[in-house]
C-alpha cells in the first residue's frame, strides 16, 4: 500500500518536473532572439548619436574663445582666423525672443480655451489642426511668413520680424500642445473648490488653474524655444544673412547661430596664399561652423535641463 | 477645407453657452472671448498659411511655359509646372520613405528597450537623452552627415554597389564623395530616431500593467508579452509615431541641402550622385538669390510639400481615430 | 488534474523591504483555499510567489521553497514561464485584452504555446473554456466582439476562461470579485465551486463571507504595524477559522473587531 502510494507520488513530481521545466526550445529562441535584437536596436542607435555629440564637441571646443563669443564677422575676410559669432548668438536671440513673445500668449491662451472652454466641433477643429500645425515644414513656414510680408512691405525684404514669424508657426502648436497637457494635470477638484468659494471662472484659471500649473508651463515653453531656436531653413530665406551685428528685428538682416553655421560650412576653405600662418587658416571657415554649432548645442541643453529642473523643483505635489 | 471649418462653427458652441448661463458677465465673457478667440487665431493662421502661399504662388501656377523657361533658372523648355515639380516631389518622397524604412524598426526597438527591458534607472536616464537629441537642430546633423557620416559609409555604399549592383536602388556609378540620397537617408533616419522613439515610448509606457500581467500570467515570454499586450495596445501611437517622423522628414531641410549633390531625375540609384533633390532643400538653395517670377515657382513647390505633409499628417489621425475601437483607450 | 503546493520557511523581500515573513504552508489539490487578512497583510503578495509573478517587480526576491508536488518552482531547472503556464492566474480587475476579440483572448495562452492549432481544435477549446467559465450562452453569438464590451462580471469569467484554456494545475485568484457587482460576484462564486474538481483553486478575498461561502480550508494573514512584515498567522479548516480558530488575533479579525 505505502509503496503504491509512494510510487504515485514519485510518477507525480517527474510529472511535475517534466511540466515545469518544459520550455519550448523555439519559444525561448524567439524570445533570445528579440531580445537581442532590441539590445541591438539601441547599440545601433547609439552609435551615430553618440559620434555626433562627440563631433561637434571635439570639433567645436578648439574654436571656442572670449573672441569668438564677443565679435562679429564684420570685415572679416578669407582665411582670417579673427572675428567670431556675436552677431550671429545677438540675432538668434533677439529673433527667438521674439518669437516667444508673440507665440506664448497665442499658445498658452489657445490651450486654455480647448482645457477650460472647448467643447464641440471649433474644439474639435481648433484640436485636429493644432496637431497638423505641429506637422508643417519649416521651410514652408519660412514662404509662408516672406508671402506675408511681401503683400504688406513689398518683395525682397528681409527683417528679423518676418523669421520670428515664420518661428512663431512652428512654435504656436507646439506650446499649444505642451501647455494642453499640463493644463490637463490640474485636478478637477481644484477647479470645483474655487468655484464653490464664489470665484468667478475667469479668476479660477488665472488663480488656481494657471497659478498650479505654472512650472509645467514654464517648461513646455521652454522646450519650444529649444525647439525653434535651431531652426534654419525658415531663417535662411526670411532673414538673410550678414556679417554685423543688428539688434533690430525691424530694420535689416540679421544673422542667427544656425544660419552661420550653414553659411560658414558653404564658404569651404579659403585661399592662404603664403600657406597657413597666424592670420590665414584654410579651413576657418568649418572651424567657424562647428564652434557654432557647438554653441547652438549648448543652448538647446541648458534650455532643455532648464525646463526640466524647474518642472522637477517648483511643480506642486498633485499626487 | 480650413477657411470653411472656420466659420459657422466659431459662433454655434458659444451662442448655444450664452443663452444658457445668464450670469456669464464682464470679466468672465471677456476672458472666455480671448479664448475662444486664440482657438479661431489658430484656425486663422493654418488657413492663412495656406492662402498666402496660394497667393504667392499664383502668378507661377497661371504663367505660360516659355515665361517660366525664361525667368526661373534650370527650368527646362516645353515643360509644365507639373512635369518641373514632379522629380522634386519623387525626390521627397524616396528620401523620406527610405529614412522611415531604416528609422521605424530601430525606433521601435529602442522604446522597447527603454519602456521595457533596461534596467529601470537606466531607462530614465536614456528617456531624457532622446529627449535631448529631437532638439538638435537639423544644420547639426548636416554637419555631422557630410564631415562624418558620409566618408564612414561610402565603403558600405561601394560593398552595395558591388555585390547587389543588380538591385535597382543600388545600380549605377557609387559616387565617390558619398554625397548621395542613401547618404541623406540615413541622416534623415538618424533625425527622426529621436522622434519616433520619443512618442513610441510614450504609448508603450502606457501599456496598462493589467494586460502585460495576464499575459505573463497566461505563461508567455517577455517578448510574448510585448507581442500580445504591448504591440496591440500601442500599435496606432507607434504609426502616429512614425507619421510625425515621415513629416520631418518630408520637410527636413538643412540636412539635405548640406549634404546631396542635386539632381532633378526620376532615378532610383540612390548611391549615385546627382540624381535626386527634393523640394525643401531646392526652396532653400534657390530662394535666397531668386526673385520675380522664380520666387513664386518656388513658393508653389512649397506649396506642394505643404498639401503633401499635409496629407500624411490628417492620414495619421484618420488611422489613429479609426483603431479607437480595438484601442483599449476606452 | 490538480497538484498540491507546499511552502516551507518563505521568505518575500522587495528589494532590502521584507514584505512577508517566514510562512509554511500546505495547498490541497481539488480543494479551494483563501487567504484573508487586514490590506498590506502580504496576502496578494504571497499570493504572487505561488506562480512566480511576484519576481517581475524590480528588486522583488524570495527565499525558502514553494514544492509542487515536491519539485521546487524556484528550482535552477524550472523555468519561470512554464511555472506561469501551469500556475494560472486571474486579477483583481478584469483584463482581457482589449486588442483582442472574445475568442482570440480565450486563445491568447494557446497560441502562444503551437502556433499551428486547427480551426476545429480552436473552436472545441474555445467552446469548452467558455462553458467552463459559465460564459458561453452569453457570449456564443459574439466571439469575434472585442472582449472590452462585455460586462465587469462577463469580462472576469473571460478571463477565467482564459486561465482555463492553457489546462493549468493551479489556478490563483487575487480578490476576483473586489470590483464585480453582487450578482456577478454570485456568478463567479459558483463558478469557483465547480472549477474545483478539476484544479486546485487558491483565492484572495477582503470579504470574509466570501471566503466562508467558497473556500475548504481558509489561511489568516496579519501584520504587526507598517515597515513590518506579514505572516501567516494559522491555517485551518474554514469552518473551524470561523467558529474555534486557535489565535486571538483571527478570532478577532473574523469578528470584525480588527482590520
Amino acid at each position: 500500500m505505502t509503496t503504491t502510494t509512494a510510487a504515485a507520488s514519485a510518477d507525480a513530481t517527474e510529472l511535475t518536473r517534466a511540466l515545469l521545466t518544459a520550455a519550448d526550445p523555439r519559444r525561448r529562441r524567439v524570445d533570445r532572439t528579440m531580445r537581442i535584437l532590441i539590445w541591438g536596436a539601441f547599440a545601433v542607435a547609439m552609435v551615430p548619436l553618440v559620434s555626433l555629440v562627440w563631433t561637434v564637441l571635439s570639433s567645436g571646443f578648439g574654436r571656442i574663445s572670449l573672441d569668438f563669443l564677443t565679435l562679429s564677422m564684420r570685415n572679416i575676410f578669407g582665411g582670417d582666423p579673427s572675428g567670431g559669432i556675436y552677431h550671429a548668438i545677438a540675432g538668434t536671440l533677439v529673433i527667438t525672443a521674439l518669437a516667444t513673445v508673440i507665440s506664448v500668449p497665442i499658445g498658452l491662451l489657445t490651450a486654455i480655451y480647448l482645457v477650460e472652454y472647448g467643447r464641440g466641433a471649433l474644439a474639435r477643429a481648433v484640436t485636429f489642426f493644432v496637431d497638423v500645425m505641429t506637422g508643417i515644414p519649416s521651410i514652408v513656414a519660412g514662404l509662408f511668413a516672406v508671402a506675408l510680408f511681401t503683400l504688406i512691405l513689398g518683395p525682397g525684404v528681409r527683417i528679423g520680424l518676418i523669421g520670428a514669424v515664420a518661428l512663431s508657426v512652428l512654435m504656436i502648436p507646439v506650446v499649444v500642445r505642451s501647455c494642453e497637457e499640463m493644463l490637463k494635470l490640474v485636478p478637477n477638484e481644484l477647479r470645483e473648490a474655487s468655484y464653490a468659494l464664489g470665484v468667478p471662472k475667469w479668476l479660477t484659471i488665472v488663480k488656481v488653474v494657471l497659478r498650479t500649473s505654472v512650472a509645467g508651463l514654464t517648461t513646455g515653453i521652454l522646450l519650444a524655444v529649444a525647439r525653434v531656436i535651431g531652426e534654419t531653413a525658415p531663417l535662411l530665406v526670411t532673414v538673410g544673412v550678414t556679417d554685423s551685428i543688428n539688434f533690430d528685428p525691424f530694420e535689416g538682416r540679421m544673422m542667427t547661430l544656425p544660419v552661420f553655421a550653414y553659411r560658414q560650412y558653404s564658404q569651404g576653405l579659403a585661399t592662404c596664399p603664403g600657406g597657413e600662418s597666424a592670420t590665414c587658416v584654410p579651413d576657418i571657415a568649418i572651424q567657424n561652423g562647428w564652434g557654432a554649432a557647438l554653441v547652438l548645442i549648448v543652448i538647446v541643453l541648458v534650455l532643455n535641463l532648464a525646463g526640466r529642473l524647474v518642472n522637477r523643483w517648483f511643480s506642486p505635489k498633485l499626487r | 477645407m480650413t477657411t470653411t471649418a472656420s466659420g459657422p462653427p466659431v459662433q454655434a458652441p458659444a451662442r448655444r453657452r450664452t443663452r444658457r448661463r445668464t450670469t456669464d458677465r464682464g470679466f468672465n465673457r471677456a476672458f472666455r472671448w480671448i479664448a475662444v478667440g486664440s482657438g479661431v487665431l489658430m484656425l486663422a493662421v493654418l488657413a492663412a498659411v495656406a492662402l498666402f502661399l496660394l497667393v504667392q504662388a499664383w502668378p507661377a501656377l497661371t504663367a505660360s511655359e516659355d515665361d517660366l523657361a525664361a525667368s526661373v533658372p534650370r527650368y527646362p523648355a516645353d515643360t509644365s509646372l507639373l512635369a518641373y515639380v514632379g522629380p522634386l516631389v519623387f525626390g521627397t518622397l524616396l528620401a523620406a520613405a527610405l529614412a522611415l524604412a531604416l528609422a521605424t524598426p530601430v525606433a521601435m526597438g529602442i522604446a522597447l528597450f527603454i519602456s521595457h527591458y533596461a534596467p529601470p534607472k537606466l531607462a530614465q536616464v536614456l528617456g531624457y537623452l532622446v529627449d535631448l537629441l529631437a532638439a538638435v537642430p537639423s544644420v547639426i546633423y548636416g554637419l555631422w552627415g557630410i564631415f562624418v557620416l558620409g566618408p564612414a559609409v561610402l565603403p558600405v555604399w561601394e560593398w552595395l554597389g558591388q555585390v547587389l549592383g543588380w538591385f535597382p536602388l543600388f545600380a549605377g556609378t557609387v559616387s565617390p564623395t558619398s554625397r548621395v540620397l542613401a547618404t541623406v537617408s540615413v541622416v534623415l533616419a538618424v533625425m527622426i530616431l529621436p522622434i519616433i522613439t520619443a512618442v513610441s515610448r510614450e504609448v508603450f509606457l502606457q501599456t496598462p500593467k493589467l494586460h502585460e500581467e495576464a499575459a505573463l500570467a497566461l505563461g508567455a515570454t517577455r517578448w510574448e508579452v510585448v507581442r500580445t499586450a504591448v504591440l496591440p495596445f500601442g500599435r496606432s501611437g507607434v504609426i502616429s509615431a512614425a507619421m510625425l517622423g515621415l513629416g520631418r522628414a518630408l520637410g527636413e531641410t538643412m540636412a539635405v541641402l548640406m549634404i546631396l549633390s542635386p539632381g532633378f531625375l526620376y532615378s532610383f540609384k540612390i548611391l549615385t550622385s546627382a540624381q535626386h533633390q527634393t523640394i525643401a532643400a531646392y526652396i532653400a538653395a534657390d530662394f535666397p538669390e531668386a526673385s520675380g517670377l522664380a520666387v513664386n515657382t518656388l513658393v508653389a513647390t512649397g506649396l506642394v510639400l505643404f498639401v503633401i505633409t499635409l496629407a500624411v499628417n490628417m492620414g495619421a489621425r484618420a488611422i489613429v481615430a479609426r483603431r479607437k475601437e480595438f484601442s483599449g483607450a476606452n | 488534474m490538480a497538484q498540491r503546493i507546499d511552502v516551507k520557511d518563505l521568505n518575500i523581500y522587495y528589494g532590502d523591504f521584507l514584505a512577508v515573513q517566514d510562512v509554511t504552508m500546505t495547498i490541497d489539490p481539488q480543494s479551494v483555499t483563501a487567504f484573508i487578512g487586514p490590506s498590506g497583510c502580504g496576502k496578494s503578495t504571497f499570493l504572487r510567489t505561488l506562480n512566480r509573478m511576484h519576481e517581475v517587480i524590480p528588486g522583488a526576491a524570495v527565499e525558502g521553497t514553494v514544492e509542487m508536488e515536491g519539485v521546487d518552482l524556484y528550482g535552477p531547472d524550472v523555468d519561470p514561464v512554464a511555472v506561469r503556464r501551469n500556475v494560472g492566474m486571474v486579477f483583481q480587475r478584469p483584463n482581457p485584452f482589449p486588442t483582442m476579440s472574445i475568442r482570440d483572448n480565450v486563445l491568447a495562452g494557446v497560441k502562444l504555446n503551437n502556433r499551428r492549432i486547427s480551426r476545429s481544435d480552436a473552436e472545441e477549446l474555445v467552446e469548452g473554456s467558455l462553458r467552463g467559465a459559465n460564459l458561453w450562452n452569453e457570449v456564443k453569438d459574439r466571439l469575434d466582439k472585442p472582449g472590452s464590451g462585455l460586462s465587469g462580471g462577463q469580462q472576469q469569467r473571460l478571463c477565467i476562461a482564459r486561465a482555463i484554456a492553457v489546462k493549468p494545475q493551479v489556478l490563483l485568484m487575487d480578490e476576483p470579485c473586489s470590483a464585480l457587482d453582487p450578482i456577478s460576484t454570485l456568478a463567479i462564486e459558483d463558478l469557483i465551486g465547480e472549477l474545483k474538481q478539476d484544479y486546485t483553486i487558491v483565492i484572495v478575498t477582503h470579504n470574509m463571507q466570501q471566503a466562508a461561502r467558497v473556500s475548504d480550508r481558509t489561511a489568516f494573514f496579519n501584520i504587526a504595524g507598517t515597515g513590518k512584515p506579514g505572516r501567516l498567522i494559522e491555517m485551518d479548516e474554514t469552518s473551524t477559522i470561523f467558529s474555534s480558530p486557535a489565535q486571538k488575533s483571527t478570532e478577532d479579525y473574523v469578528s470584525g473587531r480588527f482590520g
